[in-house]
């Protein structure tokens, strides 16, 4: 066992509680950091560093990378929703102009598989099961050649029946999208569910241990006590990702080893699948991310697409890129999956939960993982909770984990269920939350940050005018509204960092880790100038690299809290090398110097001092480097290291509505949005502004536009382009205040959090609150379009 | 990236040429294409490369392309400036905005053979120099945009209007960018950038 020491570290809200708390850790931790208020480079707002190269159009991101001899791909897929394919024929093919490589697909990834792989049907090829999925690719001197050859692809389809709706896939006798049971293990961006699960039919579950743990309580018999009862069914639709950037990779294949240049937001989890998929050692695969698109929880895999580019690289002695069109990025690479969910949650006649039943059933096509139990779990005190959750298999494309998987979806059900509750009970909906959103035994999730986000943001938004329901008089009923999130402080352990001072004055940090437009490019810079007295501008940023030190995959809001601590103890290793060797330079020990302002000076004696760069140049050798990894928590228990580890304390916020509902049109408008969010210790509160209005507005985007429509006689979709699948524009974006609040937990040598998650949970269920308080009438289902607006208040009789 | 550009119902780039824009432009067809005499009718140009000039931000650019090539490609594919982005190859998110004789066009959906003759301005003609447009910079300052996909046409748009309108108001730049999508949720700071640098450009002080 290493080494400890004890520190006292800042714990609680600054400007609230902020106190000091013991903390034993490593001997060789960097001390504490204070609050931000007294840093100089770590919580001051910092413009992004690679914002010049963004705004000149250098930035080079997958989609611009060329190489010598590079050729284009385009991927060849079924019209039809079930097929078995008889034969498939490239020879035209692979004679047309310009092709160079033909590739047929031969292993399918990104669906369930079967349990007992002898019940599949027998084929020589993998059996179709959504419209859009893989069967070969083609590889040409140009885009166009490329695109030419593929529709030369003679592919020999015998369709089979299937199934788009998921209603009707649950129906016994519906056709079935597996033979047998399928499971869909999880990958480095979540998804995928438990195994084991019974399956009937295309019906996958119930499931009653979600991401919250096993049942608690009996939440059946615990309802029948309640003095109050909300019984309502809430439906949500299939949300696309729709990054702008589709997925996509130039793929590299050398006899030396293969370089894939690929739209991610893991380039170590990208190296790890192509290595295992090709057979090759991880040492052999190198991913690059210099500049990525979007993800938002769709881009961690290989992907079909991305092994087919190496396959077809590997057969035309080329590289070869494979980006996706629009088309192929609604269908076959991820969406956030449907639900329908019946929630019963009973209480006590003050608000106490008494129990929470949610049975819900959802579908992530011929993927698994369309729970939507956290917010059933995660935010409230209650002693009985019930989940049922079933996926149903329709033939559509699979799902991937998109932000804050399940999540957005559940909130929509709960925040809507305890409004009601509230109504019920005649309690203000924040006083509701006041006396049930309190920390249970054991982990919990930092109620009292979210007691003054409610209290923050209902000042700000001026809810104390709210009126009663529907008590506007005209066509435009205005209404507020409220909900809320927490998010787990995911921990990934994997995340590694070098830092470099060379005898110039340069200083460096390399990791793997990739930038999807977070920022964490400034964030590492900020926190490793922090440490060595410099600006963030001095510090020059590696990432987006598998030959630089492993980074963390950026998935569950985990990046920045994972892959700072590395920076920062990396960078205060390496200052402690460049100390020890100046120590006699200024006569002073090592341990009695700090740098800060650019200078090595001596504590307490200000004129002793050396200029950084002066300081460098006196280095023994060209370069010292150090590296480091993401330690423990703080006081953590002893665990199996790796990934995906959840800390304790929860990141969370509470988002706050105000809506305009014209009941003749039928058309919601968000008029304004107040945002209050936690995530540690901002790093770069610029940056996490910037997270929180894309949070909010793809809440809003999902609350009101987006909607994958299938069509039930042919899968396929009918809006796989970006003018009928709609998403939010800039007519349609209020003004968002965020206002965030430093909640120091004292877990890591940077204590920070994550934002991209819970920014984007709350904002549908705010919304459709405040749609209540305007017009008197419920939405239960989403979008919230003018059709179900109307439809809602024609249900009531109200107009 | 072209997929819709020889579908199966026969309907192409290619061939929607036939009669259409093609005469101006092979009137000013540096190349290969034949003059056109009296009464010939539309021309029609392809399959297989012809040579054309380009303008592009400022410069005269000499390039071959297939007549059915959009103005994206030959930008991007053709010259190698890959600050024009495609993301949905369709007119439907801007993202490839660039200027057409100081007008924002898709460049997804106009024909590189349409653009001759005019002035083409792209996102690396923006800044002068080491120069960043003012626009620009208010991009950076306020940090008016996230992924940065949709960053080059957004501020092609916002430039654009800065130049019609020196003193825009809010509506105005929500109007000028209502075309461009951002999937990370960047409007409200493009918003303050670029009326922050309507200021700038103005002599109202620093755009920031």
């Amino acid at each position: 066992m290493a080494d400890e020491r004890t520190i006292r570290v800042p714990v609680g809200i600054a400007g609230v509680d902020l106190a000091d708390a013991e903390r034993a850790v490593l001997a060789d931790e960097p001390p504490p950091l204070p609050a931000n208020a007294d840093l100089s480079v770590v919580g001051k707002r910092t413009p992004r560093l690679d914002g010049r190269l963004k705004v000149t159009g250098a930035a080079r991101y997958t989609s611009d990378v060329r190489l010598a001899g590079m050729l284009y791909a385009r991927i060849v897929r079924s019209p039809h929703p079930h097929a078995k394919i008889k034969s498939i024929d490239v020879s035209a093919a692979t004679r047309a102009r310009g092709v160079r490589a033909v590739h047929v697909v031969d292993h399918l990834m990104g669906s369930a598989v079967l349990r007992d792989k002898s019940q599949e049907i027998p084929s020589p090829h993998p059996i179709v099961r959504y419209v859009g999925q893989p069967i070969a690719a083609v590889a040409a001197l140009t885009q166009a050649d490329a695109d030419d050859a593929a529709r030369l692809v003679k592919v020999d389809y015998e369709p089979l029946p299937f199934v788009v709706d998921v209603d009707k896939a649950r129906d016994p006798s519906a056709p079935r999208v597996f033979p047998g049971a399928a499971d869909q293990a999880a990958s480095a961006g979540g998804g995928g569910g438990a195994s084991n699960v019974a399956v009937t039919g295309n019906v996958r579950g119930p499931n009653k241990s979600g991401p919250g743990g096993p049942p608690r309580g009996d939440a059946i018999e615990a309802l029948k006590t309640a003095d109050v009862v909300v019984d309502a069914t809430y439906r949500t639709q299939v949300q696309t990702h729709s990054a702008m950037e589709t997925h996509g990779v130039v793929a590299d294949w050398k006899p030396e080893g293969l370089t894939v240049y690929a739209s991610t937001q893991g380039t170590g989890t990208v190296r790890d699948e192509m290595a295992e998929v090709l057979g090759l050692k991880k040492s052999d695969v190198r991913v690059v991310t210099e500049f990525m698109g979007g993800g938002f929880g769709s881009k961690f895999g290989a992907g079909n697409f991305g092994v087919l580019a190496a396959q077809l690289s590997k057969k035309a002695g080329a590289p070869v890129r494979l980006m996706l069109d629009r088309r192929e990025e609604h269908e076959g690479v991820g969406n956030r999956p449907g639900s329908t969910q019946r929630l019963r949650i009973g209480a006590k006649s003050d608000g106490t939960l008494v129990a929470i039943h949610l049975e819900a059933y959802g579908t992530a096509g011929t993927g698994t993982g369309a729970g939507v139990s956290g917010p059933m779990k995660n935010m409230y005190a209650c002693p009985n909770v019930l989940v049922e959750e079933s996926d149903v298999f329709t033939n559509a494309g699979p799902s991937a984990a998109f932000r804050a998987p399940g999540h957005p979806q559940g909130a929509f059900a709960i925040e809507q269920s305890l409004d009601e509750l509230a109504e019920k009970l005649k309690m203000d909906p924040v006083s509701l939350r006041d006396k049930i959103d309190v920390d249970e035994t054991g982990p919990h999730f930092n109620a009292a940050s979210r007691r003054r986000e409610r209290q923050l943001g209902a000042e700000k938004i001026g809810w104390s005018k709210r009126h009663a329901a529907g008590a506007d008089a005209g066509p435009i009923k205005r209404g507020l509204g409220m909900a809320q999130s927490v998010w787990y402080r995911i921990i990934d352990l994997d995340a590694s960092c070098e830092v470099r001072i060379t005898r110039d004055g340069s200083v460096e940090v390399l990791s793997a880790v990739q930038d999807l437009g977070t920022g964490i490019r400034t964030a590492l810079a900020q926190v490793v100038a922090e440490e060595l007295g410099l600006r963030a501008t001095d510090v020059a940023v590696r990432i987006g690299d598998t030959n630089y030190p492993s980074g963390v995959p950026s998935g569950g809001s985990k990046t920045t809290g994972s892959i700072t601590p590395a920076a920062r103890n990396a960078a205060f290793q390496v200052k402690r090398q460049l100390l020890d060797q100046v120590a006699t330079l200024l006569g002073a020990p090592a341990d009695s110097l700090v740098m800060k302002d650019g200078k090595i000076l001596v504590r307490d004696q200000p004129t002793r001092m050396l200029a950084f760069k002066a300081a460098a140049a006196k280095l023994r050798t060209e370069q010292i480097s150090a590296r480091a990894s993401r330690q423990e928590d703080y006081g953590a228990p002893a665990g199996k290291p790796g990934r995906g580890r959840i800390g304790v304390g929860g990141l969370g916020g509470v988002q706050f509505t105000a809506v305009a509902v014209d009941v003749e049109t039928g058309i919601i408008k968000v008029e304004r949005v107040v945002a209050v969010h936690d995530c540690g210790r901002p790093i770069n509160p610029l940056g996490v502004e910037s997270q929180i209005n894309g949070g909010v507005l793809q809440g809003i985007s999902y609350a009101l536009y987006e909607n994958r429509i299938l069509d039930r006689n042919t899968g396929v979709m009918v809006n796989a382009n970006l003018e009928s699948y709609k998403i939010v524009g800039a007519r349609e974006t209020p003004p968002i205040d965020v206002v965030l609040i430093e909640q120091y937990r004292g877990r890591s040598s940077t204590d920070a959090g994550g934002i991209g998650e819970p920014a984007t949970v709350p904002t549908c269920a705010a919304i459709a609150n405040a749609v209540y308080n305007a017009i008197g009438v419920r939405i239960r289902d989403l979008p919230m379009t003018p059709a179900r607006v109307l439809a809602a208040l024609a249900s009531r009789g109200t107009k | 990236m072209t997929k819709d550009d020889d579908d199966d119902n026969g309907v192409s780039r290619r061939r929607f040429l036939f009669g259409t824009g093609v005469v101006a432009a092979a009137t000013t067809l540096d190349c290969r294409a034949p003059e056109l005499g009296p009464g010939q009718g539309a021309q029609v140009l392809g399959p297989g490369k012809v040579v054309c000039t380009l303008h592009v931000n400022g410069a005269e650019r000499r390039i071959e392309l297939e007549p059915r090539a959009t103005l994206a490609e030959a930008l991007r594919v053709e010259l190698g400036m890959t600050g024009t982005k495609v993301a949905c190859d369709r007119g439907a998110c801007s993202a490839c905005t660039v200027w057409l004789d100081g007008m924002p066009v898709c460049a997804c959906t106009t024909f590189a053979l349409d653009a001759m003759g005019r002035a083409i301005t792209t996102i690396e003609g923006l800044a002068r120099g080491d120069v960043l447009h003012p626009v620009q910079q208010a991009f950076i300052d306020h940090d008016a945009m996230q992924c940065g996909f949709c960053t080059p046409g957004m501020l092609m748009s916002c430039a654009a209007l800065l130049k019609r309108a020196p003193d825009p108001s809010l509506e105005d730049v929500r109007t000028a960018t209502s075309g461009n999508l951002c999937r990370c949720g960047t409007y409200p700071k493009v918003f303050d950038a670029t009326l922050a640098a309507a200021k700038t450009i103005r002599g109202g002080g620093k755009g920031a």
